[in-house]
């Protein structure tokens, strides 16, 4: 497995072998998912639809609806506007979701199908909304592609109307319903109300009850995305997945927007909590005060297990960003870090927080695990942090993986588990050290072998 | 039955309602000629479980061979959700490579949308054959190359003469066809014009190919196990943990099994016509169905030694596999199922829950055509559509050369009474009066049968699993077996009847209601008991 890739690094300017990223679609999906009583509907032909579902209900473990324009050859030539219109007829009628979120496909992007003409040809039923995201597979990633479906949240959605509700609006990235929740608890520990969108908690870890629900309880209800026009600001986790939406908003209704980085590892969920003390000018409490110190306590008492051990980490680039900096927090060097997602701010970014720590590490983004497979074959690293994919990688070159990001499609209950806030750095430690542990239990000689670690 | 399947269908639009009405069949003694619609176009919106014709050419026949670079040509998504998800399992040979656990693309740019990906496509083949020096190469295009126009039959035709390996272009692009089922066409057009019969090997009498096999958790290594065992020599396996120099000899083995009739039976069509290979339908998921394959396949070649032979090992199989069943067997007796998988699968399943003493009350393919369902009879009266005009139907002529037959004419006329040669019967004939028949269920039917039918099991892809399961059903996999496996013949039958049982008897199902919900809290009974004593 990966046996072939040569030591000897080639340049590539045209072929891109085992990526680090997918298409916008699918981005665009989840993000819909994440609206309250909302179908997604991929625009396009069949496939996409069906593979977006797939991958997402691997990773999750849950239903994932979606509907499809299933364009076949007629379409693609004279236009999918009479599909896309069968088809808003179709969904309201048998599955009356309060909305459908369109989002376009490589196919009806290169058509040039105007979504928002068609649209306003249709009738749409009292009370219900048709929303649109353009998601052209061939421009960004998947990260692009929840952005774009974010950032139309914002275009259909929200109004401004002249009062303060007193909320803050929190866009929480491409990421894991139990990390939205925990985003929740510790806004709710601050006392700080909020809105936030997309949400897919309560819709992608619904529970087992004997009784499917197409829609569940969970996500942004719709009169809150209407709503996040009056909010006292916006606070955008992660500059690919969410800033582009909090700067729209405030285009839009004059809402500030406040850009920080996802908050997973200790630094920043301190900026994150100082952020929203400082807008709300609510005070810490003690609870999350008390947590951070148990984070801290940990930092210390594993800190031998860690400190100095070699990383790579691949994956989305604001969980990349984020987990960067933790890792370097931990005293671990992270030799080197990639996305597969295009962007010269990842490798500033990246490149600035190495500098710092006087760390000699690669950085790119629009990479593939290609590359990383062949920086590592010329000098090894202790430690792998990456999406399910990572494992062709952690077998060909013999390093644990911790698994950490989208898609995870070989381990369970991940997404229920949070990776942010100080609860989620507790956990992403937990997996860190346990990955070498477990590795230096399997490696270790009889005479070296030890109950106590 | 018809009634409530009426009732289902009600909720429907109008022009919905009589269109997904002429997909669904009861099947009952009164109605003799069965005809089902199927292959024609998914209704927009109307969430379905298809897929698209470059799934059908990349992810279904040509993705399992393994000593080929299959380069996506198209924006990454593609190629990325082929990537590992279908578990076609292989293993390397010496000499040979295993490529599968690799994913190449393209990755277009709006560039190169713009201004056309010829040069990038070049660049790219260049670059994996200069790393991989690969058996060969294949080229599958996606949506947006049809539309552009990119010329990837000369980059092939290039590149072929420059690297000295074969490089196949194939246009599969997503929007083609009705669903998958287009891409298996394509891709069956490729090997059969371009591989199939261009090296030559001898091969044995007793040799045959395996057609439509493709090696999910494992399944070609039993069935390989068995044959080697009887003492045939499999020439070539298509496609699982196939390869593409095997492909070459395909046209020198004797005969061609046919396991999943849809997405390969235009090979098996063609192989006959150029070829004079028969072609026998068989079926090796289930222990009687292996066991009816494996006498087939020794009257085909109607040798008494193969004769002696295969009933000595269907006799050690059975014995060691028949008391393991009967275990299982005591378990899951009366129990029901529920298929929607495949173009084969949803009646080769049927015969192996028969195997457990399970039943089957509704079964339907993603992207059969009507022979599936209706056995290839009624071939002459399928009305062609401007979808499947689309796919090029490919015109073979006897080889001068190598056209041979192996039974006489007289040998072949007795034999086609008996056994299924060059003929598929289809699924339908073998269901039970009462079971119903459903083309391209869809997500809203799926909820409803199952709340109708209340099956023990619902068997499909992974998609509709956890809806089953918020229903409180067992939902099994049966395109990727729940990474299980391998489910096909003798030994299979034994993982496949834990894993059912395993599922269906699962503590947790049992846990699903609170106890809150059921037992009556004790203040209640205490309030009770003293209104009976005031009276």
């Amino acid at each position: 497995m990966w046996d072939y890739t040569p030591k000897e690094m080639i340049e590539r300017k045209s072929l891109v072998i085992n990526p680090a990223k997918t298409c916008q679609p699918i981005g665009a999906m989840y993000a819909a998912l994440g609206i309250h009583k909302c179908l997604p509907h991929s625009h396009g032909s069949q496939g996409c639809c069906s593979y977006h579902r797939m991958h997402l209900t691997r990773h999750f473990r849950d239903p994932i609806m979606a509907s499809t324009s299933s364009f076949t050859e007629g379409a693609s030539v004279f236009g999918g506007a009479s599909n896309l219109k069968s088809a808003i007829k179709n969904i309201f009628t048998v599955y009356d979701p309060d909305v459908i979120a369109i989002h376009t496909t490589c196919l009806s992007e290169t058509i040039g199908d105007d979504i928002p003409t068609i649209i306003s040809q249709c009738e749409i039923p009292e009370g219900k909304y048709v929303i649109h995201a353009n998601t052209p597979s061939y421009v960004g990633s998947h990260i692009t592609g929840f952005s774009n479906m974010v950032t139309s949240m914002v275009k259909y959605f929200s109004k401004k109307l002249g009062y303060d509700n007193g909320n803050v609006n929190i866009i929480p990235g491409f990421v894991n319903p139990s990390d939205m929740r925990e985003l929740k608890r510790i806004m709710d520990l601050m006392g700080v109300k909020c809105i936030m969108f997309p949400d897919t908690s309560g819709n992608l870890d619904s529970p087992l009850t004997g009784k499917y629900e197409m829609f569940p309880k969970g996500g942004t209800q719709i009169p809150d995305l209407i709503d996040t026009g009056n909010s006292m600001a916006t606070i955008a986790l992660g500059k690919f997945a969410s800033e582009a939406a909090s700067i729209e908003l405030e285009r839009k209704c004059k809402v500030p927007a406040y850009t920080l980085k996802m908050p997973l590892g200790l630094k920043a969920t301190d900026e994150f909590i100082m952020l929203l003390s400082k807008l709300t000018g609510n005070t810490i409490p003690y609870e999350l005060e008390e947590e951070r110190g148990q984070l801290v306590d940990i930092m210390v008492d594993c800190n031998h297990h860690y400190h100095g051990k070699t990383v790579a980490i691949f994956g989305d680039p604001d969980i990349v960003i984020a987990l960067t900096e933790f890792v370097l927090s931990l005293g671990m060097i992270p030799k080197y870090v990639l996305t597969g997602t295009p962007g010269e701010a990842f490798e500033s970014q990246i490149k600035e927080m190495l500098f710092e720590a006087e760390v000699d590490g690669k950085v790119k983004s629009y990479g593939d695990l290609f590359t990383l497979q062949q920086w590592i074959k010329n000098e090894k690293v202790d430690l792998i942090i990456g999406n399910s994919y990572g494992k062709y990688l952690s077998r060909a070159e013999d390093i644990p993986l911790v698994r950490i990001g989208f898609p995870i499609l070989d381990r369970p209950v991940q997404t229920y588990l949070p990776i942010v806030g100080y609860k989620g750095a507790m956990r992403v430690i937990e997996m860190i050290t346990n990955a070498l542990l477990d590795r230096k239990d399997r490696d270790d000689l009889d005479q070296d072998f030890e109950l106590v670690l | 039955m018809r009634q409530r399947v009426e009732k289902i269908l009600e909720k429907y639009p109008a022009a919905v309602y009589r269109n997904r009405k002429q997909h669904i069949l009861v099947k009952t003694p009164e109605t003799e000629d069965l005809t089902i619609q199927a292959n024609t176009r998914t209704v927009p919106g109307i969430i379905t479980n298809r897929g698209c014709c470059y799934a059908g050419c990349k992810g279904v026949v040509l993705g399992p061979l393994r000593d080929v670079v299959h380069i996506v040509h198209g924006p990454i998504g593609c190629s990325y959700y082929t990537w590992g998800v279908r578990r076609h399992k292989g293993v390397i040979k010496e000499g040979e490579q295993n490529l599968l656990s690799y994913c190449f693309s393209t990755d277009m740019q709006e560039g190169d949308i713009v201004f056309g990906g010829v040069n990038k496509l070049r660049q790219a083949v260049k670059e994996a054959y200069e790393i991989f020096k690969p058996e060969a190469i294949t080229i599958c295009a996606t949506c947006p190359i049809g539309l552009i126009g990119d010329d990837i039959d000369a980059v092939a035709k290039e590149a072929q003469k420059l690297y000295n390996i074969p490089v196949l272009a194939f246009h599969c692009e997503g929007y083609k066809g009705v669903s998958q089922s287009a891409g298996h066409h394509i891709a069956n057009n490729g090997l059969m014009k371009n591989v199939i019969g261009t090296a030559e090997r001898e091969a044995s009498k007793y040799s045959i190919n395996i057609l439509g096999e493709y090696n999910i958790g494992g399944d070609a290594w039993e069935v390989e196990r068995v044959l080697y065992k009887i003492g045939y020599e499999i020439v070539s396996m298509m496609t699982g943990n196939g390869t593409f120099k095997d492909l070459k000899s395909a046209h020198k083995a004797n005969l061609n099994l046919v396991q999943c009739h849809r997405s390969i039976n235009y090979i098996a069509d063609m192989l006959k016509k150029k070829y004079g290979t028969d072609w026998l339908k068989i079926n090796f998921i289930g222990v009687q169905s292996t066991v009816k394959s494996l006498r087939d396949m020794a009257k085909y070649f109607g040798d008494e030694e193969l004769i002696k032979r295969t009933e000595e090992v269907i006799e050690e199989e059975l014995s060691y596999v028949l008391p393991i069943l009967e275990e299982y067997k005591k378990k899951l007796k009366g129990k029901t199922a529920m298929l929607f998988v495949g173009g084969s699968r949803a009646h080769h399943y049927q015969n192996l829950f028969k195997d457990i003493g399970m039943e089957t009350v509704l079964a339907g393919y993603e992207f059969a055509h009507r022979d599936d369902y209706e056995g290839r009879e009624v071939l002459p009266f399928i009305k062609e559509d401007a979808d499947s005009k689309n796919i090029e139907e490919l015109q073979v002529e006897p080889d001068p050369k190598h056209y041979r037959l192996f039974l006489s004419k007289e040998k072949f006329e007795e034999l086609k009474n008996e056994i299924p040669i060059n003929y598929y019967a289809g699924m339908i004939k073998e269901m039970k009066d009462g079971s119903i028949i459903v083309d391209d269920l869809n997500h809203y039917e799926t909820e409803e049968f199952i709340k109708l039918l209340k099956p023990d099991i619902f068997c499909s892809g992974i998609k509709d699993k956890y809806i089953a399961h918020k229903m409180g059903v067992f939902s099994k996999q049966l395109h990727s077996y729940d990474y299980g496996g391998p489910y096909a013949g003798f030994r299979g039958a034994i993982n496949f009847a834990k894993d059912v049982a395993n599922g269906i008897l699962a503590p947790a199902w049992k846990l699903v209601t609170p106890p809150w919900k059921n037992e009556p809290i004790l203040e209640g009974q205490y309030t009770w008991l003293f209104e009976e004593e005031d009276k």
